[in-house]
């Protein structure tokens, strides 16, 4: 009894960890997203067993490589974990999926057979900066709505940014996420630095931003395409799985599969 | 047509519908019941819940429901039936040009049914554009470079195969390429939705006119700038036709930047039947406009009657050598029934 306890705390604990990984094309989290269908830990072996499945048996393969390979690498990242085995369900490449991430050899190796001897960086690369460019047209639009001038927003610091708080849900959501992905790629490291810069490292001008912000615009367009087709084919998809017959779980209140009683529906 | 409030009448040529079996019975593995599962996720959640079919329906539905739903109930004039073989998933086809062309012999003068082929077949594929003109005088074909074919999971329009297809169509007149985006497999490092490939063959291609399907979506931002360069490449709005009733803001969004980078000569309307029916887009369409600040981001672009008109018949007309004013009389002529049911 008290291993399951344990069990539990753990898995909670996967969970929370896997927040972290993101479907690149959407840069959404595959929790968010409700990807992920089970965890599972068992307590002798320390071995982490999580399944996943994409909205559709179509979703792009090299896609869902890299939320297989992000998966392992992040629960392999926990100090207490031993092992780990990753499944995708339902998908037309889940065989070479499953067996690439399981195996022994390195992420680059398991790609390159399938890439003509390429490796998969460039497009990794590519969806990193469409996510950094769907972070930051957020800010900056939640900027020019609170009223501050395209003087202020191209000028503005690092500190300041940091110092201002949003109202819009989506802009505090986003600002964390905008902040770690500049600092990790380089693009600021002082409180004194600028705020915003293209992904190539340039200032953005007072007399650029129309059509920059033009740009930014077109490839979140994109994203919420996908963003919204992945939901919407997400839930349907999902609906065909049923609760087990010992109620709810942990999965199922996340991924909103219980039901309100008809008091919280009605509030 | 669809009939305006103040009594126009507006010629509707559907470009993109499609007469399928995705029955149980056709399929040939799970491939297949994967396709026209994901089609039916599509269906069910971008349509309007009073428009939501049954699933068996969804599968296959008949020739009286073509009828009834494009023009009877609908307000398509003229719909043009895609092909789509998908011959790994599918016994006898997904949808085929010899099924097409059965249903649509009651009223011919309603159709264009367009072919398609495989590149990947080598000298078959090039028989069977010959075959295709020959026994159904095609104008056009629909290319899905995601089919499956054996090992191969895809390809590509400027693979030098596909080349030898589309001179092919040039010298018989086929002129007339739609292309599908869907996501390609292999290789893993190349991004699935990826259209440049269109920008090679439209530039190589200039007698053919390039018809990208769902408007390059997911890849809008790279497909507008293609369209830009290229006077021969057209923008299909299947697809996103149906975010006008779930997402109507962002509907206004697709459209201006189409309206901005493309222009309202090169976009066609299509339903993408039977995913959608085209009454309730159609109608939902003639009534929207592109919300203010939107508009005004884009150079002040907006949805006139004259640019929907355009969109919702007039430029594929143009592209299908369709005289508009005589097919009106004609058509009027042989009024479309269905038996009582």
């Amino acid at each position: 009894m008290q291993s399951d306890i344990l069990n539990k705390e753990l898995e909670t604990e996967i969970w929370t960890c896997l927040e972290q990984v993101t479907d690149p094309e959407l840069d959404e989290s595959i929790i968010d997203m409700g990807f992920v269908e089970r965890v599972k830990v068992t307590q002798d072996k320390k071995l982490v067993e999580v399944e996943f499945r994409l909205p559709t048996y179509w979703c792009s393969p090299n896609f869902a490589f890299l939320m297989a390979f992000d998966i392992r690498l992040s629960i392999a990242a926990l100090p207490w974990v031993q092992a780990v085995n990753v499944q995708l369900n339902d998908h037309c490449f889940a065989d070479k999926v499953i067996e690439g991430v399981n195996g022994d050899r390195d992420f680059s190796d398991v790609f390159a057979k399938y890439c003509d001897g390429d490796d998969l960086n460039a497009v990794r690369e590519k969806f990193l900066e469409k996510a950094f460019i769907r972070r930051q047209e957020t800010l900056l639009l939640g900027l020019r709505q609170c009223g501050v001038s395209e003087t202020d927003i191209v000028g503005m610091k690092l500190e300041t940014l940091d110092a201002t708080s949003f109202q819009g849900e989506e802009e505090a959501k986003q600002k964390p996420r905008y902040r770690s992905l500049l600092l990790e790629r380089g693009l600021a490291a002082q409180p004194t630095d600028l705020a915003f810069r293209t992904w190539e490292g340039d200032p953005l001008t007072v007399a650029g931003l129309r059509e920059y912000l033009g740009r930014l615009r077109s490839v979140r367009i994109n994203m919420e395409f996908n963003g919204a087709l992945c939901r919407g084919l997400q839930s349907t998809r999902y609906k065909e799985v049923q609760l087990s017959e010992d109620g709810p779980s942990l999965i199922d209140f996340i991924q909103n599969k219980v039901p309100l009683r008809p008091a919280e529906a009605s509030s | 047509m669809h009939v305006t409030k103040d009594g126009r009448e507006i010629f509707v040529l559907d470009g993109h519908t499609h007469f399928w079996d995705g029955s149980p019975e056709n399929q040939s593995n799970v491939h297949g019941k994967q396709f026209i599962d994901c089609f039916y996720a599509y269906h069910t959640n971008l349509s309007p819940p009073e428009q939501l079919w049954e699933k068996s329906r969804f599968e296959k539905y008949s020739e009286d429901d073509v009828y009834r739903d494009l023009f009877i109930d609908g307000p398509d004039d003229m719909a043009i039936i895609q092909s789509t073989i998908l011959r790994d998933f599918y016994k006898n086809g997904f949808s085929s040009i010899e099924r097409s062309t059965s249903m649509a012999s009651r009223h011919p003068e309603r159709f264009i049914v367009n072919g398609s082929f495989d590149p990947r077949d080598g000298e078959k594929a090039l028989e069977y554009i010959h075959y295709m003109k020959e026994e159904f005088d095609i104008q056009g074909v629909k290319m899905y470079t995601a089919e499956w074919n054996g090992a191969s999971k895809g390809w590509k329009l400027n693979d030098p195969a596909a080349y030898k297809c589309f001179e092919l169509c040039d010298k018989l007149g086929i002129k007339n390429i739609h292309v599908h985006k869907g996501p390609t497999i292999t290789p893993l490092s190349k991004d699935a939705f990826d259209v440049n490939d269109v920008d090679y063959a439209a530039t190589d291609f200039q007698n053919l006119n390039w018809i990208v399907e769902h408007c390059g979506l997911p890849r809008l931002d790279d497909f507008c700038w293609i369209a830009t360069q290229e006077t021969n490449v057209y923008a299909g709005l299947a697809v996103a036709m149906p975010f006008i009733f779930g997402r109507p803001r962002y509907f206004g969004e697709i459209m201006a930047e189409l309206l901005y980078w493309i222009g309202e000569d090169k976009l066609l309307f299509g339903s993408d039947y039977a995913i959608w029916t085209p009454k309730w887009l159609v109608d939902a369409f003639w009534e929207f406009q592109i919300p203010e600040d939107i508009s005004a981001e884009r150079g002040g672009v907006q949805l006139t009657d004259e640019i929907k008109e355009k969109i919702l018949g007039l430029n594929a007309a143009r592209l299908y050598n369709v005289d508009v004013e005589a097919k009106k009389l004609q058509l009027n002529q042989t009024p479309v029934k269905i038996a009582a049911e």
